[in-house]
């Protein structure tokens, strides 16, 4: 039997990390923000049924970058642990941080495992409270490390500057239609600093509204009443939102 | 997962397993134990609460689905405030008669699973699947029936597809029947479902729709003496919900009582209620 070439862990690790970052880096970035009602999640997605937001619980959303088949299984996986845990406990007892803990103890253990390939897959979970503050949003990259953000979220291959350049934007206290338009901008823009439309019928939107008056709290935003948003939101944007954007990006 | 002490936290493998959209047969193979069909019955018959009477009624754009608030153990009455009627999702919703323990928990799954079904399929089922599926957990739980712990629902929804609201209705051993204009189960139905042979007709207003429920409900309460009619003093009274395009409403208590006081009054001139005409 020959022997195996050494590696160390360092480099087994970064190798893995590499690997995982690299498959990642091949889809589009999405973005998640807290406005006044709640959560909205902004992608740019051509399909119509291939989901990258979705409901786990009544007041619990998922987003996902990376490679769909992986994270459509994880995303099955949480629903499955969020029924299977409010039908053995209570409703109230399903919550996103132990969502965020069982993805985490997931990946992490896909991503340090010999003998599996690591997810390519960087995850957001989301869950609204009864007022802003309530609010919790969890970022979950490819090895299994959680992440508490607040405010503006970006996953995928763009969003180490997305992000930065919605942290600059995002405030506390922002309306649905602010935080729709300052996510589109925030996704349109290239790496190069350039920035492209993106059309309305390409993007994929979704919100966790506390004001909804049923039970389960998320809701897809398409159609008409994503145009009316978009557009009533570059009418006052006109107005007042214009100095704003003349910001210089790192 | 905290409930398995074998977990390691991570998502077990059958959570991650590609498989069906259903809840019913995710939790058959991963935690067969907490299926009610799976339980194991000692012999013997046992005794537990049974709510009784539920009515429900077709009107021009859409169903009302109501429930009177008894529960009953034998001849003494367990609970005066019992809830029978649940929305199923945002379009239907079911009502129960029958062993109200195992009825409340078969209530819990059903929802279940059409949440679960809609989450992981990103549509929601037909209504005439959601009845299909149903008929099937009644079905599973036939061995529980055959022992006195029956569970008879009614099931009303709207269906988008053919625009109008729709009433099925059951039996023990899961057969499903869709019912045309009204429907009742449980041990009063017999009197309810006089009471809105005589008043029902297909072009019924929402609010003469959720008169008549009541007026049925009161019937049945009359002649039945396991079914509650409305309680004045303790302000309990029917619960009576509407589907509609709008999706699924609960009366609120103001308008229940509304609804139960003029029915109350009239009766006090009319104890056996409005007169349908001889011809």
């Amino acid at each position: 039997m020959s022997t195996p070439f050494y590696v160390s862990p360092q480099q087994a690790m970064a190798d893995r990390a590499e690997y995982a970052r690299k498959g990642i880096a091949r889809g589009r970035s999405l973005v998640v923000l807290q406005y006044t009602d709640g959560i909205v999640f902004v992608g740019e997605n051509p399909s119509r049924a291939l989901h990258k937001f979705s409901e786990i619980y009544d007041r619990i959303g998922f987003a996902a970058a990376g490679k769909y088949n992986e994270y459509e299984n994880l995303r099955i996986g949480g629903v499955r642990y969020a029924d299977l845990r409010g039908y053995t406990y209570d409703r109230d007892d399903v919550t996103a941080r132990g969502l965020a803990n069982v993805y985490a103890q997931t990946l992490g253990t896909i991503f340090s495992s010999a003998g599996e390939k690591p997810y390519e897959v960087e995850l957001v979970v989301a869950e609204v409270g009864a007022e802003p503050e309530g609010d919790q949003i969890y970022r979950l990259p490819h090895d299994g490390s959680i992440v508490d953000e607040h405010g503006s979220v970006a996953v995928g291959g763009n969003a180490e500057q997305i992000s930065s350049f919605l942290d600059q934007r995002h405030r506390d206290g922002m309306s649905l239609a602010e935080a729709l338009k300052l996510a589109v901008q925030a996704l349109s823009r290239d790496t190069n600093g350039s920035e492209r439309e993106i059309p309305a019928e390409r993007l994929e939107v979704a919100v966790l509204d506390r004001t909804r008056p049923q039970q389960r709290k998320f809701k897809r935003i398409v159609g008409r009443q994503l145009s009316r948003l978009l557009q009533a939101d570059n009418a006052a944007v006109a107005k007042t939102d214009e100095p704003s954007d003349e910001v210089p990006e790192e | 997962m905290e409930a398995n002490p074998r977990s390691t936290g991570r998502l077990p493998a059958a959570f991650l397993t590609p498989g069906s959209s259903s809840f019913l047969d995710f939790l058959s193979a991963h935690s067969p134990e907490l299926l009610p069909s799976h339980r194991k019955l000692p012999e013997g018959v046992l005794d537990a609460p049974h709510g009784t009477t539920i009515v429900a009624v077709t009107f021009d754009g859409g169903v009302v689905l109501a429930g009177d608030r008894r529960a009953t153990m034998g001849n003494m009455i367990a609970q005066r405030d019992m809830e029978k009627v649940f929305p199923a999702d945002e379009y239907s919703a079911v009502a129960i008669a029958g062993t109200a323990g195992l009825a409340v928990e078969m209530v819990k799954l059903f929802q279940l699973e059409l949440e679960h079904f809609e989450k992981v399929e990103g549509a929601t089922l037909s209504l005439e699947g959601k009845a299909n599926r149903l008929s099937t957990m009644i079905r599973g739980n036939l061995g529980m029936a055959m022992q006195g712990l029956a569970v008879v629902p009614l099931f009303a929804g709207w269906d988008e597809g053919k625009g109008k609201g729709r009433i099925f209705s059951y039996d023990v051993t899961g057969g499903r029947s869709e019912e045309q204009g009204y429907a009742a189960t449980g041990s009063g139905s017999i009197f309810a479902r006089g009471s809105m042979k005589k008043l029902y007709s297909p072009d019924l207003t929402e609010h003469q729709a959720t008169t008549l429920v009541v007026q049925a409900l009161y019937d049945a309460a009359d002649d039945d003496s396991a079914t509650g009619g409305p309680d004045m003093a303790r302000r309990i009274f029917p619960l009576v919900t509407v589907i509609t395009e709008e999706g699924f409403r609960r009366l609120t208590e103001a308008e229940s009582s509304e609804l139960a006081r003029s029915v109350t009054e009239r009766r006090l001139t009319q104890p056996d209620g409005p007169r349908a005409a001889l011809l």
